[in-house]
């Protein structure tokens, strides 16, 4: 499996680490504890095709959401999260 | 038999081996297949649960039946297929699953058995009593069937394993992948072309066929010639494709030294994974039997393999031999044979009405329907009009046509397309994105369809890749020509093998079909059809074909297993090359690493760091003796510790303050500079994940530190911090853990110590920080401590950190001090009740660590909304100290809390213990660990149960910091 790096290309799935669901980019507001923590945290989906999901790339430090296919394993573009959470 | 003035094999250079004790002869380029058939021996195995007598079928990676056990020792090797091997002077082989030898095999019994022992016996037999099936039934089933053993002895390690990258990678180099390897090479593209075999040409070495005017053998030569002067090409022989991954990338074996005595000093094996742009599958195919009676005698062959042993090797597979096929292609056999001026006594096809070449008895119509011979085939029974009864043959080539070698297509899940004119599987287009299959694999089973079809993929790659296409005209070679009728199986008395490793015959397909295991993937597994070594590679599609017929369905109805990597056995030494021992992760070592093992300090590790145990000095005769000595030396003295493994990040940037407030549970941007605070952070789930300090080094730069383990893991966790929830703060993170060297100096003469050391040694508050010149060297000092007395770390840029090290130590000596290790630190931590990862191992908050207080409620924090969910703040386990009750060696670490009088069991658990240690400064065991509500609880009993070990100790509560709980040492 090969991911591609926004700042280094692309590279082998072993420069990376799979950190979960980009459902980590929307980080509720509120500092106390309530279902949108239980969401954020713990309620994940698992969709049959288009995924979204966030890896380190170990190399460089950058944090990614890359978006894949679960059926095909096609891996459709990455882009550093900063730019994803807009 | 050896045929002067044929094959490709070196006669100028003889090669002597041995097998089953007996030395052989043949030539360089011979494996111990041909050379084993040139010296007349057909007996090379016995098979897997008959130990029926069996001989080389196959000339290629897909033999099932002359499997060998190479060499002895630690470097011994079972399994290998006599097909894939190449003799070299000296090489030993030996037969596998036959005692006392091959011709007299104990286990032949089994075979007499066999109307016991069809498909499924072993499931129905072997169910009563439940508990003899370890005892009993597994090892005498074991023992009698089974393969090649290891020698047990350690293996070396002498494998490797290695990255490629190409823009096109070729699989197999026959006339296929040669075109397509040279259309994409004149086009400039980074070609990479992989061929299983020693010798690249693919079917162009087994066959008698011309190409562009050339013989085939020499065109091949003349396009090798080209390709080698092209710096944009590697062609990598001896290399099997064994899985298609995702992204283009593909696993490949390389035998970089296995055919050769000694490695001079090469891996004998090499596990690529290659990066390819785009890839052309010209895998070619491979042949396929027919299940008659008795098929399975030694001198029974494919036909496409007594081909190659004729034209490659020079050798005849038998003085007197038959031909049985269903397609045109057998007809090559016997006429090559027969031109050759071997004995061949009739080409059998099972076809009505078709000729045969020119002075060879044809036999059309008629079938094989049993055989005779018990050590090696004698002779063969026919049946069908104008035929005879029989035949005295020592070789029986067969053919029952050619399945396309489909498998890498398919290692996405993608299932082969039924091509009814061909009778056969051909690889899907696209189920692999990027590779485009070719020549015999796409079903083009002619020499100038496959050169045609090899500029054709090359073409469509090129495009991929943005390249031109160059124009190469495919040469001259045959067309035409492959006809064939499916013949899967001809009924009769006697045995009908399909997977000769496994012994599955086609009634065993016929029972799995009446018990209604009618799946392929169910008779798959419920008959070991195509379970074995070579995955079934000649006889899935019959197996299947049997099934189809058994179960009234068409054959692309019942469709085949799923195709799974490695294409051909690779041993874990290869793909896990170099992983072993001191290769199986990176060893960092400290600047202090070669000073403290001069000083004779076992090291231990801590993460990937090697870190001094203690350091032992005379007349101590345990770990313990040095250990106590160093508390001692430190509470009474000085000591010096090398900290430099603890993970160091700089925070910079306007916002950095800002940034650390959100990292840490309590407020970092108030910290003046010049000042240090501990921290404490949570995952966002509201757990601990980690402890530090953080330094205020100037308005707009922090240094914190981590635990050794977890800096990796924290330096992710504050990138995602920056990057994805706070990327609104101006900060940048670097990781200096490697960039300085830091050492603890600590004890009552820490400042004595400091002032050798440090030019103008400044006033420094408890918790304070400031820039120094240490030897005329810019760095830091800190007064921080973690052992409880008047301590500082000092740190300098790591190229001066050896000498710095030695510096300190011998003045610490000077002083009545020296060096600890990390067993006194971890005993001075415990006396003080300090918390590693020991305590904060992933299932503790801040709660119950005691240190709900650091959580401000003024911000918010990573972890603090979960902190406060039910059941995280009341009746938890919280942290305690505990001290033996009376006289006791050990509080294990591990041991669980228990009521005293209260069983031992889960109900019961009050909690546990997770450090323990002998404190010389108060003369007892010390442990700290976590009990239910234990806060309210000190001065109560517990009883700590080590039911690992074996020990119990009876305990009483304390608050975790024993020693100096007012802290007055270290302040100062």
């Amino acid at each position: 499996m090969r991911l591609t790096c926004p700042f280094c290309g692309t590279r082998d799935r072993r420069e990376f680490t799979y950190r979960g669901d980009a459902v980590g980019l929307s980080r509720p507001a509120s500092t106390e504890w309530g279902p949108d923590w239980d969401d954020y945290l713990h309620n994940r989906d698992n969709p049959a095709g288009e995924t979204r999901e966030l890896w380190y790339h170990d190399a460089c430090g950058a944090w990614i959401e890359v978006t894949r296919d679960t059926l095909t394993h096609e891996v459709a573009g990455s882009r550093p999260v900063a730019e994803a959470r807009r | 038999m050896r045929l002067e003035g044929r094959g490709l094999v070196d006669r100028d250079r003889p090669v002597r081996f041995s097998f089953d004790g007996t030395d052989y002869h043949g030539f360089r380029g011979d494996t111990v297949a041909s050379a084993l058939l040139a010296s007349g021996v057909r007996l090379m195995g016995r098979s897997f649960k008959y130990h029926r007598p069996r001989g080389v079928v196959t000339a290629s990676s897909a033999e099932p039946n002359a499997l060998l056990t190479i060499g002895s020792g630690a470097g011994q090797r079972p399994n290998a297929r006599a097909t894939m091997e190449e003799i070299f002077d000296g090489l030993e082989t030996r037969s596998q699953n036959a005692w006392p030898s091959l011709r007299y095999d104990a286990m032949e019994v089994n075979d007499l058995l066999s109307p016991f022992l069809s498909a499924g016996f072993y499931y129905k037999t072997f169910m009563w009593p439940k508990r003899a099936w370890e005892a009993l039934y597994e090892p005498i089933i074991r023992r009698a069937a089974g393969l090649g053993a290891l020698s047990g002895e350690t293996a070396r390690d002498e494998n490797e394993k290695a990255f490629a990258h190409c823009d096109l990678l070729v699989i197999g180099a026959g006339p296929t992948g040669l075109m397509a390897a040279l259309a994409a090479a004149r086009a400039g593209a980074d070609v990479i072309l992989a061929e299983e075999e020693a010798r690249a040409g693919g079917r162009l070495l087994s066959e008698a066929e011309e190409v562009g005017g050339l013989p085939g053998v020499q065109w091949v030569g003349s396009v090798l010639g080209e390709l080698a002067a092209m710096p944009n090409v590697r062609l990598m022989e001896r290399t099997t494709v064994t899985g298609a991954y995702d992204q283009g990338t593909f696993g490949a074996l390389e035998r970089v030294a296995r055919h050769v005595r000694e490695a001079r000093g090469a891996p004998r094996e090499c596990f690529w994974r290659i990066a390819a742009k785009q890839a052309v599958l010209a895998t070619g195919a491979l042949e396929r039997g027919i299940a008659f009676p008795g098929n399975d005698r030694p001198g029974v062959m494919q036909a496409g393999a007594v081909r190659t042993y004729l034209h490659r090797y020079g050798v005849a597979a038998g003085k007197r031999v038959a031909v049985f096929g269903n397609n045109d292609d057998a007809h090559r056999t016997a006429r090559d044979l027969a031109e050759a001026g071997v004995r061949v006594l009739g080409l059998i096809d099972a076809r009505p009405g078709v000729e045969g070449p020119e002075g060879i008895p044809t036999y059309a119509g008629a079938r094989v329907t049993g055989t005779w011979g018990r050590m090696g085939l004698t002779a063969i029974h026919l049946d069908g009009a104008g035929a005879p009864r029989q035949l005295n043959v020592d070789c029986l080539a067969v053919s029952g046509g050619w399945d396309p070698a489909v498998h890498l297509a398919c290692h996405h899940g993608g299932r082969p397309v039924w091509r009814e004119e061909i009778a056969a599987f051909v690889a899907p287009e696209g189920a692999v994105p990027g590779l485009r299959p070719a020549g015999a694999a796409a079903g083009v089973f002619d020499t100038g369809g496959c050169l045609a079809d090899g500029v054709r993929a090359a073409g469509e790659a090129l495009d991929g890749l943005g390249l031109t296409a160059p124009d190469v005209p495919a040469p001259e070679a045959e067309a035409g020509g492959y006809r064939v009728t499916p013949l899967w199986q001809v009924p009769g008395r006697g045995r009908a093998w399909l997977d000769l490793q496994n012994d599955v015959t086609v009634k065993d397909v016929k029972l799995a079909a009446r018990e209604n295991f009618r799946s392929v993937e169910h008779m798959k597994r419920y008959t070991t059809q195509g379970m074995a070594t070579d995955q079934g590679k000649g006889s899935n599609v019959n197996a299947l074909a049997v099934l189809a017929e058994a179960t009234g369905r068409t054959i692309p109805q019942t469709g085949t297993t799923t195709f799974r990597p490695p294409y051909v056995p690779v041993s874990i030494s290869a793909m896990g090359a170099g992983a072993s021992g001191a290769g199986f992760a990176p060893e960092r070592r400290t600047v202090s690493d070669a000073a403290s093992r001069a000083m004779g300090a076992p090291m231990i590790e801590a993460g990937l760091w090697f870190r001094p145990s203690y350091f032992p000095r005379a007349g101590e005769r345990t770990w313990r003796d040095a250990c106590d000595r160093e508390v001692k030396m430190v509470r009474g003295q000085v000591g010096v510790c090398d900290v430099s493994t603890l993970g160091k990040i700089e925070v910079v940037g306007p916002d950095a303050g800002a940034f650390l407030d959100f990292l840490y549970t309590g407020t970092m941007s108030k910290l003046a500079v010049g000042r240090v605070r501990y921290g404490l952070m949570l995952r966002e789930d509201g757990h601990v994940m980690d402890d530090g300090t953080a330094a205020r080094l100037a308005e707009d730069r922090y240094l914190v530190t981590t635990t050794t383990a977890a800096a990796g893991q924290v330096m992710a966790h504050m990138e995602f911090a920056a990057q994805a929830l706070r990327p609104e703060l101006d900060v940048a993170l670097t990781s200096v853990t490697e960039h300085w060297a830091q050492f603890a100096v600590a004890g009552p003469e820490a400042g004595r110590l400091m002032a050798t050391a440090v030019d103008e040694m400044p006033e420094l508050a408890f918790m304070g920080c400031t820039p120094a010149v240490i030897c005329g060297v810019p760095g830091r000092v800190f007064r921080i401590s973690f052992c409880g007395e008047l301590g500082f770390e000092i740190a300098v840029p790591a190229r001066y950190g050896e000498s710095l090290f030695r510096l300190l130590v011998s003045q610490a000596e000077a002083l009545g001090g020296g060096a600890y290790g990390m067993e006194a630190l971890n005993v001075m931590r415990i006396e003080k009740g300090f918390i590693t990862h020991a305590e904060i191992h992933g299932r503790v908050t801040a709660f119950d660590i005691g240190m709900q207080g650091m959580m401000s409620t003024k911000k918010d924090f990573i972890g603090r909304a979960a902190a406060t969910r039910p059941g995280l703040t009341e009746d938890r386990e919280e942290l305690i100290g505990l001290r033996p009750v009376g006289a006791a060696k050990a509080i294990n670490a591990g041991a669980h809390l228990f009521a005293e009088g209260a069983a031992p069991i889960r109900e019961n658990d009050q909690g546990y213990v997770t450090s323990n240690c002998y404190s010389p400064t108060l003369g007892t065991v010390l442990a700290l660990g976590f009990l239910r509500n234990g806060r309210a609880r000190h001065g109560e009993r517990i009883v700590a149960e080590d039911g690992l070990r074996g020990h119990r100790t009876l305990c009483e509560v304390t608050g975790p910091v024993a020693f100096d709980p007012g802290g007055e040492r270290m302040r100062g």
